[in-house]
């Protein structure tokens, strides 16, 4: 009897506490389900030759997270209104092939051990987000990264990454700024387009 | 050292109001972009071919040994600085790590203090200046060193002024300098590929990486203030979806 009493109770600490442990954010179990799937597919599939194949499947993974037209908004800044709908859809996708190729260079240049994602601050009903991970790497510094996101409604998306403290918006506001300044919009969306297009260099 | 820091006091005072929001803090702008090509065409010639042969050739757990051994010795500052930041306890701490890895560790080559719980801190000059309230001055580009500040230059300073004291003898400095700069450039093998996104102006998005970088250890993370220009969360399936 009162072997069952403690049974109940211990049965019922115990579902409150995965209750506990099982609640986090959506934001914060998207970024954590999204880096664990990147992981595997690294620690499966990067091996030198193979780096087509892990880019693939990396950026399928990762593109319906970003929100790649608010970065590109963000990064051009105040020119980004004067802009015709047509070059806003340009230059969001000159700067989305710039942000795949890094992206995917780093992680498959890098020994990724594991992901660790923090708990999100913010409250529950929040919809703009900073979900908070540290990239442990083996032999090197583990590096904090950032991820700033926003719900649209529907979908959780990134618009900003900041690594060590550096956003990557801002850094990258910084130098589309002199050339939107000397040679406006089109003259940005022809630099990008013409960076995109250079060979690779090889990692 | 002793004589050298309140020099850079003293002209971080002067120049830190040549640091205005109009030239981004970089009045020497100029300048810097010329030794920002130099550095880059040596990194590009020599020090990043070097350090991939370094880590070609090197097993890793004898550069991680190297690495240990250079960051044995950088905790002297950490632990200098974080008294300095009025941080004792964790003093403390960089000075038992120190004990620890230059004893068990073998003059510093494992870093045994972390794997008990002793922690690496980051700590330095740059960084004691600016949270005693001293403003970054300008940002400077400096031949084979590259980004500072003049604030932060006196790590740079500090640093030559404890391996003379570390190693008097110019010849042993002359052994172990070349392999310091190694184990620092393979450090950043591969997070230097990050590069590639700089975009239209590679030397502003170092900049602001630097400045932001600096910026976060100093006063710490700075949630960036809302953008004017923010046009908010995409709405679902937009324009821009529709072909990748």
């Amino acid at each position: 009897m009162l072997n069952t009493q403690y049974m109940t109770r211990l049965l019922a600490g115990a579902a409150c506490l995965v209750s506990v442990a099982a609640y986090a954010h959506p934001a914060e179990d998207l970024v954590k389900t999204t880096t664990q799937d990147v992981l595997t597919i690294l620690k499966r599939d990067n091996k030198p030759g193979n780096e087509k194949l892990v880019r693939d499947q990396v950026t399928a993974k990762l593109l319906p997270y970003f929100d790649f037209t608010r970065m590109t908004a963000l990064v051009v800044g105040k020119n980004w209104r004067s802009a015709t709908p047509a070059q806003q859809a340009s230059l969001t996708k000159e700067f989305k092939t710039l942000m795949i190729q890094t992206y995917s260079n780093v992680l498959t240049s890098t020994k990724v051990d594991n992901i660790t994602v923090k708990p999100v601050q913010d409250p529950d009903t929040s919809t703009d987000v900073m979900v908070k991970t540290v990239v442990n790497r083996s032999g090197a510094a583990a590096i904090p990264v950032d991820y700033h996101m926003a719900s649209n409604g529907s979908t959780w998306k990134v618009y900003d990454v900041i690594a060590e403290g550096r956003s990557i918006v801002t850094a990258q506001r910084s130098s589309y700024s002199q050339v939107v300044t000397q040679s406006g919009i089109d003259g940005l969306i022809k630099e990008l387009a013409s960076k995109n297009q250079q060979p690779q260099a090889k990692p | 050292m002793r004589r050298l820091l309140p020099v850079t006091l003293c002209c971080s005072f002067l120049l830190a109001g040549c640091a205005t929001p109009e030239n981004q803090g970089d009045p020497l702008e100029g300048l810097n972009r010329q030794v920002y090509r130099f550095n880059s065409a040596v990194d590009k010639a020599a020090l990043k071919p070097l350090a991939q042969g370094y880590a070609a050739v090197v097993p890793r757990p004898a550069r991680t040994g190297v690495h240990n051994f250079f960051n044995n010795i950088g905790d002297i500052f950490v632990s200098l600085n974080n008294l300095l930041q009025g941080h004792p306890d964790q003093t403390a701490s960089d000075l038992g790590r120190i004990v620890i890895n230059s004893t068990v560790g073998v003059v510093g080559l494992v870093d045994v203090a972390s794997k008990v719980g002793l922690e690496k801190h980051d700590a330095d000059f740059g960084q004691t200046l600016g949270k005693w309230g001293l403003g970054s001055g300008p940002y400077l580009v400096l031949p084979f060193f590259g980004s500072t500040t003049l604030r932060d230059s006196s790590d740079i300073v500090a640093n030559i002024a404890l391996y003379q004291h570390i190693s008097p003898e110019a010849s042993t400095r002359d052994k172990i300098n070349p392999v310091r700069v190694l184990d620092a450039r393979a450090q950043l093998l591969g997070v230097d590929s990050l590069l590639e996104s700089s975009g239209p102006d590679e030397y502003a998005f170092v900049r602001s990486t630097y400045l932001q970088g600096r910026q976060n250890k100093i006063i710490g993370q700075v949630e960036p203030a809302p953008l004017e220009d923010d046009p908010g969360p995409t709405p679902e399936a937009p324009a821009s979806e529709v072909t990748p």
